[in-house]
């Protein structure tokens, strides 16, 4: 039998306002599976976001959610958790919100190893104001503020997050639909602070301007250029050229922020 | 039972006001001259099972704040000048979504870095107007140091009676002088908790206020009460609506929330103000020299009585009218170069000789500064 959504999304808030070909309905998707296949309390579920096309997403599922201010989903989230630790905090939001206006609060994020489950949803673009460079945009790519190319360099979120400190970082795409499940259960379950980079693509904002044919064609792209980790661990830089490696990118065991906090103060 | 009296620091005493009415997190970031109420909460916060965080900057300070009082707990934040203008933007977020909390202003000199470790009182304004868009604004403005713990006690108070993000607007001077406290007792001062909803869960409404006092009940998420929160305006259901009518109706409701509790929040001293023919209007520690000011001008002969608001915000309109047309000249010395003076003048319309003292230097405005003013223009 094909899996029941509706138990998970408010009665009447669909449909979404993402753009017809956007991926972020199948973030929406595999996040709800994920969800449901770990069988937490509704109650016990917190989603913050920042503004902009991915931070709309709390609107539509029956948790706790905050949808807060631009790039500030993670701070918010930070507050719930220490104000609660009992409570699973998602904070998600999408490349320009957590890595431009939102990037210092990524990084302390990963740093702090608070137990906050972050998904970036990157589709290279700013989509909600219509379609300008992030500091995810490729070089040389078009954006309606880049009308000439783009002159700037590009943010490698996941790396950017095991730098920072994050004990699980892993990065997946809209076309891998069942190993973002996955990879997001896993994230999920990690204690710590663990980060979901999820390319996704935005036909309207980014593949039109770029010339990158339909969304199906987008989600072509996202295929070709993935590499699973395994195999992009034996590639050369030359090898991989533009593409990304998927799965699992980081894990570690590390002492989570509010346990050692209350271990320190003596709350514990 | 001897009574607890202690030798605090102004920053100190609005640190055990905040435990006193239940405080259980704090988020800030370093800033001079506010640093001391950080440095004791982070110290006590964990003793009565409260937790405290030091952010990456101000804006996730404030940030964290709110998600903190949403999660239930008694929440607060403390800070100066150039990080009240960083925390702006989730003031604003505060405002609009109604969510208890308190910030603190130790207001030092000067715009953007200023004078850190100088008083200033240039932040009236900003408390009000500070965030973008139209919201009531709560900002009190205590003395003394005793008045700093019962203050924070009330600014907690108010913050979770209305649903409202109050600020304490103290300054360098009251934050790092030390006076004698004689610490409340248990249940001496009113502690105020929020409201919480008792209807069925599937029938909560997050935004539909209750008719007495327009503050909608307030869930913490992890309750059974599971709901939405946005920065958007938005429906009674908590969800986003692009319906202009609806917007205004929602924000004039939150403004006459806070007007009709006009009673309740607005605390106004008025020493000697009966028979005065001259007032002084001063607050915060501009308000001491003020006092001392009276009882010299009076030993003169000079009938002269002192307007201190605890409540700048709402300003004490009220209180204040009635000293329109009695009053011949009204006083207004402040750490600024007039800011509060605007406000008295919208409430006396010209029927009074309304004239400022203003200073900038970093320097406290002395008594004798103030007599010279009165004299001057009595």
């Amino acid at each position: 039998m094909a899996f029941d959504y509706s138990a998970y999304l408010r009665d009447g808030k669909i449909p979404h306002i993402w753009c017809p070909g956007c991926g972020y309905g199948i973030i929406l998707k595999s996040f709800i599976r994920a969800i449901d296949k770990l069988g937490w309390n509704k109650n016990e579920i917190v989603v913050t976001s920042g503004i902009g096309c991915a931070s709309r997403l709390p609107g539509y599922v029956d948790f706790n959610t905050l949808h807060t201010t631009h790039g500030r989903s993670l701070g918010f989230a930070t507050g719930v958790k220490l104000a609660n630790p009992n409570l699973k905090v998602i904070g998600l939001g999408g490349d320009g919100d957590m890595t431009a206006i939102g990037g210092n609060h990524f990084i302390h994020a990963c740093r702090r190893n608070i137990d906050i489950t972050c998904l970036v949803f990157n589709n290279y673009i700013y989509g909600m104001t219509g379609g300008q460079y992030s500091p995810t945009t490729p070089k040389n790519a078009k954006a309606t503020t880049v009308p000439y190319g783009n002159a700037d360099n590009q943010f490698d979120i996941s790396s950017l997050a095991i730098g920072a400190g994050a004990t699980f970082v892993a990065r997946t795409t809209t076309y891998h639909a069942v190993p973002m499940e996955k990879l997001i259960m896993q994230a999920l379950q990690h204690k710590g602070f663990s980060v979901v980079e999820i390319m996704a693509g935005c036909p309207t904002g980014y593949g039109r301007k770029n010339k990158q044919g339909s969304p199906a064609n987008m989600i072509q792209w996202q295929k070709d250029m993935s590499v699973p980790v395994a195999k992009a661990k034996d590639m050369t830089p030359e090898e991989m050229g533009d593409k990304f490696a998927v799965g699992v990118l980081h894990q570690e065991e590390k002492t989570e922020y509010v346990e050692a906090y209350d271990a320190q103060v003596g709350l514990s | 039972m001897a009574k607890d009296i202690r030798f605090l620091q102004g920053n100190e005493a609005v640190s055990e006001g905040a435990l006193y009415a239940g405080c259980k997190f704090y988020a800030g970031y370093p800033i001079t001259p506010s640093t001391e109420i950080a440095e004791h909460l982070s110290g006590s916060l964990p003793k009565v099972g409260g937790r405290f965080v030091q952010m990456e900057d101000e804006i996730a300070a404030m940030a964290a704040t709110i998600g903190g009082a949403i999660a239930g707990q008694k929440s607060m934040t403390a800070t100066s000048g150039p990080g009240m203008s960083l925390k702006m933007e989730n003031l604003g977020y505060a405002c609009l979504t109604e969510i208890p909390c308190v910030i603190v202003n130790v207001m030092r000199g000067g715009p953007s870095t200023g004078l850190p470790t100088g008083p200033g009182q240039s932040d009236i304004m900003q408390a009000k107007w500070g965030t973008h868009g139209d919201h009531p604004a709560v900002a009190l403005t205590p003395s003394t140091v005793p008045e700093q713990l019962t203050e924070t006690v009330r600014a907690f108070n108010i913050a979770e009676k209305y649903r409202v993000p109050v600020i304490l607007l103290t300054d360098e001077i009251i934050g790092h002088m030390r006076e004698a406290v004689e610490m409340p007792e248990p249940g001496e001062l009113e502690v105020v908790d929020r409201k919480v909803p008792t209807c069925d869960p599937s029938e909560y409404l997050p935004y539909k206020p209750d008719a007495d006092d327009l503050v909608p009940p307030m869930a913490a998420f992890g309750s059974e009460y599971r709901y939405h929160i946005t920065g958007l305006n938005h429906a009674e259901d908590g969800f986003p609506s692009n319906d202009g009518k609806l917007a205004q109706a929602d924000e004039i409701r939150q403004q006459k929330k806070i007007d009709q509790a006009y009673d309740d929040i607005v605390k106004v001293e008025e020493f000697m103000c009966e028979d005065a023919e001259h007032l002084i209007f001063a607050f915060g520690s501009t308000a001491r020299s003020a006092k001392e000011a009276v009882q010299k001008l009076r030993e003169e002969g000079i009938k002269v009585g002192l307007f201190r608001p605890l409540t700048i915000w709402p300003f004490p309109e009220k209180h204040l009218e009635k000293y329109v047309g009695k009053a011949k000249t009204v006083v207004v010395p402040e750490m600024n170069l007039g800011m509060a003076i605007f406000e008295v003048e919208r409430v006396f319309k010209g029927q009074a000789k309304i004239e400022g003292f203003n200073k900038i230097d970093s320097e406290p405005i002395n008594p004798i500064e103030i007599m010279e003013t009165v004299r001057r223009v009595k």
